[in-house]
């Protein structure tokens, strides 16, 4: 095949050739290499499989592929082996030699390395029966388990470009903008902003050239979706960005990643450089009139850079500092051009929508979200993990039915959604439907996607602390109500925290939270006190003990605790003596050890450390 | 310590010279150099004609750069939300008073930076530590003085491979 690709039958022949020239019974051992997996040795394995098929002379008879994530990051590294989905979880290089010898080549399951569930202790064999999987419906994330991301000719066989296909022969601008209005598609990174609405107002301003930028800024912690997505499959969101900038009007592409991604930096910059050479970015693309080009830019580490008007003065190269709403970025955008700036996740729905039309999307959701969403499911949960679930499922049905329930027979607490603007929702919530407006009404928000599960050694007050200190940090200071604010709140929830608190720091804190909501300039600070009026809301007694009672009834507040040893207990082995980073503990081998209040820091290594159940938190 | 100023003019030079790519050629002098020296800076001050004043604006807003040089092992220790409630500001709890110092700060034998993250994407392995990009998860306090014990003899044993 000549590359560039000149014309859509060029397209057309490739994938053709591709599909035909694959042998879907050959077996394939796909391996999750994305950040997660690396993490705990993905790549070595993915290393020991190559040198072991190639010892073995079976390179004809069995594929090795590095894949994006898989979204089930508790259990890796993870391998599935295709066509029969035969999934195994925590593989490691010594496991190489029986997986190839017992499963590929002999047929046979190896039962250690199957998933266990973590209450019944049953074995499951197949992906798609892992509770963790089967509740899913994986229409944007599916395929990250499938291609190999630096692979282009991997897309195009599974149906790549095929939208921009679509777009570009039969469809007018104005028919893309009205397709994915009629689905009803609603911004990814938070806003929930109708999408259709943003692009046919962005291809109605006026500018002397237009933009689209990809948001990939992605801030939240406890959120990697966005990530994954670079990671796994770039290419539908270099094809979801193609499809808007040819509905907008634009030749020009922008994706803002976080510098400290340097996996999805990678994988997009492959993408990009392929995409180029295939002919699916430059001028005439596929022989159309249509041209577009497409850069990446890496984030300085500035949460508020998330933030679209911040994020395009960070792209002209200044300080990223966000600017009052009134002025559209579909008008006046980057470098005052109309600009139209979705985030990762909103990008790579749009092919899906183009390809199975309108009315299918449509059919998955509830009234006012439509399709599905990925949610990071992360913190005190048996399955962390991605996980891609229609819009209107049930948290309970998250927590416990994909998520695997709560670790160590340990009682739920609250879920956060939405980030650190997001808010905290206790255990009686659990049955609501997750879509944008219920979560608002609810007091927390969808924002990217984070959901952090706690459980009951977990402190709400200092949960909103934490939200308030990381939002003080990431202020950035241009506007009164959210520098101000913040500061004073972090005051107030230290000395709560402290047992310093005031029986009027209640209403203190939810006074400055509702001035903050009213006159802050941008969505951080409007947003930023929902983790405060949340836990307020729900969690009002956890303040009282602390300001009344001068307790954290979760033994978690540093100041309102203290640790001893229990003499009956102490056997004298030193094991906390140790590892005591301020040699607070003192006593002889095989004699009952003694803790220092005075030195202690409460760290508790020593808690962690101690085998018999000796030391003990008040 | 000199600045390689030629260093400097050639990162200019690969992003065409353009005002507007600032913080991708502070990145890159960062990445190089480990830190932000000032010569440097007054170098892409002079080379782009853009006042010293907004380039310090830049470089002291954006977290990711740095004006102070750091120790030769940068420890991490992840404190985005998932990792928080997994115990991760114990973990820094605990390595401040075992370094010595406050996050943010290298020890005095330039061994150690300590610093924080909001969030490496790697929820599953929460609390997680990294060192110069090593992962360690599931970390608490107990696990971690065998971890710095490797990075500390590491001097010895990079002076040793030296006198070969």
């Amino acid at each position: 095949m000549n590359l560039p690709l000149k014309n859509i039958s060029d397209l057309q022949t490739l994938r053709h050739l591709l599909q035909k020239s694959r042998n879907k019974n050959k077996p394939c051992i796909t391996i999750c290499a994305g950040t997660g997996c690396q993490a705990t040795g993905a790549s070595e394995v993915v290393e020991e499989f190559r040198k072991e098929i190639h010892h073995q002379s079976l390179k004809e008879r069995v594929e090795v592929r590095a894949t994006g994530c898989h979204g089930f990051c508790e259990r890796g590294p993870l391998l599935v082996l295709r066509p029969e989905m035969i999934c195994y979880t925590h593989v490691e290089t010594k496991d190489v030699r029986r997986i190839i010898q017992e499963t590929v080549l002999g047929g046979k399951v190896i039962e250690d390395l199957l998933y266990q569930h973590p209450e019944t202790e049953e074995r499951i064999i197949h992906e798609y029966d892992i509770p963790f999987y089967k509740f899913q419906q994986r229409l944007v994330f599916g395929a990250n388990g499938e291609i190999d991301p630096a692979s282009i000719e991997d897309y195009i066989a599974t149906g790549g470009y095929q939208a921009l296909e679509k777009v570009l022969t039969e469809m007018k601008p104005e028919e893309v903008i009205e397709t994915i209005k009629r689905a009803g598609l609603r911004g990814r990174g938070g806003g929930g902003f109708p999408t259709g609405a943003k692009w046919e107002a962005c291809r109605k301003a006026k500018g002397k050239e237009k933009f689209v930028i990809c948001n990939a800024d992605e801030g939240d912690p406890g959120a990697y979706m966005d990530r994954s997505l670079l990671e796994g499959n770039p290419h539908s969101v270099i094809e979801g960005m193609l499809i808007g900038a040819y509905a907008i009007g634009s030749e020009e592409g922008y994706v803002y990643v976080r510098n400290e991604y340097p996996l999805a930096l990678t994988h997009l910059g492959i993408a990009i450089e392929a995409a180029k050479k295939y002919g699916f970015l430059g001028k005439n693309i596929l022989g159309s009139p249509f041209n577009f080009i497409l850069k990446i830019n890496r984030g300085g580490g500035a949460f508020v850079c998330g933030e679209s008007t911040a994020l395009m003065a960070s792209l002209e190269g200044r300080v990223g500092e966000p600017r009052a709403k009134y002025i559209h970025t579909v008008e006046h955008g980057l470098w005052d051009q109309p600009t139209n700036l979705n985030n990762v996740e909103t990008w790579a729905n749009v092919p899906i929508i183009i390809n199975r039309g309108a009315d299918w999307y449509r059919s998955i959701g509830t009234e006012t979200s439509k399709g599905t969403k990925i949610f990071s499911l992360v913190g005190k949960i048996n399955h962390t993990g991605l996980v891609e679930v229609p819009m209107g499922i049930t948290l309970r049905e998250i927590v416990y039915q994909i998520g695997g329930g709560i670790p160590k027979g340990k009682r739920f607490k609250a879920i956060q959604t939405g980030g650190p603007s997001g808010g905290c929702l206790p255990e009686n919530l659990l049955d609501l439907p997750v879509d944008f407006d219920r979560l608002q009404e609810a007091g927390s928000m969808m924002g990217s996607g984070g959901m952090i599960v706690m459980d009951e050694d977990n402190c709400m007050v200092d949960m909103a602390r934490y939200f308030v200190k990381f939002l003080q940090e990431e202020s950035c200071g241009k506007c009164t109500p959210c520098r101000e604010g913040l500061q004073q709140m972090g005051e107030i929830l230290n000395r709560i925290c402290e047992g310093r608190g005031k029986e009027e720091d209640i209403e203190l804190l939810q006074d400055l939270s509702w001035v903050m909501v009213d006159t802050s300039l941008c969505g951080l600070g409007m947003t930023a006190p929902n983790p405060v009026l949340s836990t307020l809301r729900y969690f009002k007694d956890e303040y009282e003990a602390h300001i009344q009672e001068k307790k954290c009834p979760a033994k978690f507040c540093i100041e309102l605790i203290s640790l001893s040893i229990d003499p009956e207990k102490c056997t004298g082995c030193g094991a906390c003596l140790r590892v005591c980073p301020v040699e607070a503990i003192t006593g002889e081998k095989k004699k009952v050890h003694q803790l220092d209040g005075e030195k202690c820091v409460k760290c508790r290594a020593c808690y962690e450390a101690c085998k018999f159940d000796a030391v003990s938190i008040q | 310590m000199p600045v390689d100023l030629q260093a400097v003019c050639e990162i200019i030079e690969r992003h065409g010279h353009q005002k507007a790519s600032l913080i991708g050629i502070l990145q890159d002098i960062q990445t190089r150099m480990n830190y932000l020296p000032r010569k440097a800076l007054v170098q892409v001050s002079k080379s782009l004609d853009i006042p010293l004043t907004t380039i310090y604006e830049v470089a002291t807003f954006y977290k990711a750069f740095t004006l102070e040089p750091k120790g030769r092992h940068t420890i991490q220790v992840c404190l985005g939300t998932a990792c928080h409630v997994r115990g991760g500001a114990r973990v820094l709890n605990y390595l401040e008073n075992r370094l010595g110092i406050r996050c943010g700060g290298t020890t005095k034998d330039l061994a150690f930076t300590l610093e924080s993250v909001n969030c490496l994407g790697a929820c599953a392995l929460g609390p997680i530590l990294v060192i110069d990009k090593k992962y360690y998860g599931k970390i608490n306090p107990n696990k971690i003085d065998p971890i710095l014990e490797k990075y500390q003899n590491s001097k010895l044993i990079d002076s040793m491979e030296s006198s070969f």
